[in-house]
């Protein structure tokens, strides 16, 4: 990964994050093709397609977990010259055996937040997703949805540039699905840029205003979401999306 | 059976005075051990199942391998080195108490090590790349999942304390079975049962599972409270 100061007044124009050519492979195993992709600010994006497409290779290679095999990952610094702030949500989120607050001051620790800050910082967090009455409460105690909600409180309260969510609501009851995907939505209306692997077309089709989707390990149409759901696709994103109707 | 029952009541009782302080000396020098193999044990353990390194899996199958550590071969070994002509001979503290901890530190420091090895690197897999993601380095996972599996590693350390409690072969070498100053229970049932006084020899030992059942119990109650708050957070 690199990253790259911005020139002065350009920082506005330019992307979060660029891959050139940016490919990775596990071992013999292709996971994603080699691939020109930018994600900019306050950018809403679903990434879609079967599993085994690349989705989460896609957003992993994004936030710098994974190094590209080839090709090259850039990440842009902001007007300050500050790097990219992201943070990653998952499927089921990993708290700690302990309060909520303390996960809370765990995650700003983490990400380097000065100690002064943490408390003004997670109660702030905790309020934003609803869950200032419950900092007590051991964190695993929580319901699904309520976990997923301290693990976007988590995210949140390190202020990020970038949010990617990997099936996030994948694991939830409806009740839970609509809590997180009103605070994605939120956060997205901050100007958070936002990319989001999903099953869910119709989640995609609420949240995303890009839809990609994923085909063996290759991007396979990359379209406005209006576009995606309105007009003609390439042959396997066709049979994708009509395969999830019949089942929705 | 009964005559070893009558024999493990008189000696709770007071009808022989040694008891206690016996009983006294096991537990002081098998918890020192274990406090000290769990300074060790838990940092090391932990760092081995988060810290990339070249020679990672040799090291873990030494380490796996050590659990099968034979507690006469710890003694020798302790006993070479702490003995007048060893390396550690100016030290001057074989057949003392502290010799025996070194020997019982040495023989579970492989046990700690090895199960929170194994259950910090469990932790990892759910873990890893969550706290990766969070900006956690190795060191800082390894000390988080310390914390997270902190009811585990209580029923490690128990584990230990129960194999460090119920061993003879290290202490008898280092130790020496010095009636008041390094005699502990379990060279203590050894020398009675040399002796012939097998009906003291069994009470001692009804004694020392005693003391095992207590801390069996005390597993058992770690393992309760942790299953309460995994289904509650099921």
């Amino acid at each position: 990964m690199t990253a790259s100061p911005a020139a002065p007044g350009a920082h506005a124009a330019q992307p979060l994050i660029e891959l050139q050519a940016a490919g990775v492979a596990f071992g013999r195993t292709v996971a994603l093709q080699p691939t020109d992709f930018q994600i900019r600010r306050g950018e809403r994006v679903a990434l879609i397609g079967a599993n085994g497409s690349g989705k989460t290779t896609l957003l992993r290679l994004l936030h710098g977990q994974l190094e590209p095999t080839c090709g090259t990952r850039r990440a842009h610094a902001d007007a300050n010259g500050q790097p990219l702030r992201q943070a990653m949500l998952f499927q089921r989120p990993f708290l700690l055996r302990l309060s909520v607050w303390r996960n809370l001051q765990v995650a700003l620790w983490l990400a380097g937040v000065p100690r002064g800050d943490w408390d003004q910082r997670g109660r702030h967090a905790l309020e934003r997703v609803g869950l200032a009455g419950l900092q007590r409460r051991p964190a695993r105690v929580l319901s699904g949805g309520q976990q997923q909600r301290l693990a976007l409180a988590r995210a949140w309260a390190v202020r990020p540039q970038m949010l990617l969510l990997d099936e996030p609501t994948a694991s939830l009851d409806p009740g839970g699905k609509h809590e997180v995907e009103t605070l994605i939505d939120d956060f997205a209306r901050e100007g958070m840029a936002v990319v989001m692997s999903t099953h869910n077309l119709g989640q995609a089709k609420r949240l995303s205003s890009r839809v990609v989707f994923l085909d063996a390990g290759r991007i396979a149409c990359d379209l406005p979401t209006d576009g995606f759901f309105n007009q003609r696709l390439p042959e396997a994103a066709h049979h994708f999306v009509r395969g999830e109707a019949i089942w929705s | 059976m009964v005559d070893s029952l009558v024999a493990a009541w008189e000696l709770m009782v007071g009808g022989r005075g040694s008891l206690w302080p016996v009983v006294g000396l096991s537990l002081v020098v098998s918890a020192t051990a274990c406090l000290l193999a769990a300074a060790i044990g838990l940092v090391g353990g932990a760092a081995l199942a988060t810290v990339k390194f070249r020679g990672r899996r040799l090291v873990v199958a030494l380490l796996n391998t050590l659990l099968a550590l034979p507690p006469v071969v710890v003694g020798l070994a302790v006993y070479l080195l702490l003995s007048r002509s060893g390396p550690l001979g100016a030290w001057g503290i074989l057949f003392t108490p502290q010799a025996m901890v070194i020997a019982q530190t040495v023989l579970v420091l492989p046990i700690v090590t090895a199960l929170t090895r194994q259950l910090v690197a469990d932790a990892m897999h759910g873990a890893g790349e969550q706290l990766r993601s969070m900006g956690a380095a190795p060191l800082h996972s390894a000390a988080l999942l310390l914390v997270h599996e902190r009811l585990s590693l209580v029923t490690v350390l128990l584990t230990a304390f129960g194999r460090a409690i119920s061993e003879v072969g290290a202490v008898m070498i280092v130790g020496g079975n010095i009636d008041g100053v390094t005699r502990v229970m379990t060279t203590a049932i050894a020398l009675e049962t040399s002796k012939g006084d097998l009906p003291l020899a069994l009470g001692l030992g009804i004694v020392l599972l005693g003391v095992v059942g207590i801390i069996n119990l005390g597993i058992a109650g770690m393992q309760r409270l942790q299953s309460r708050h995994e289904g509650r957070a099921a």
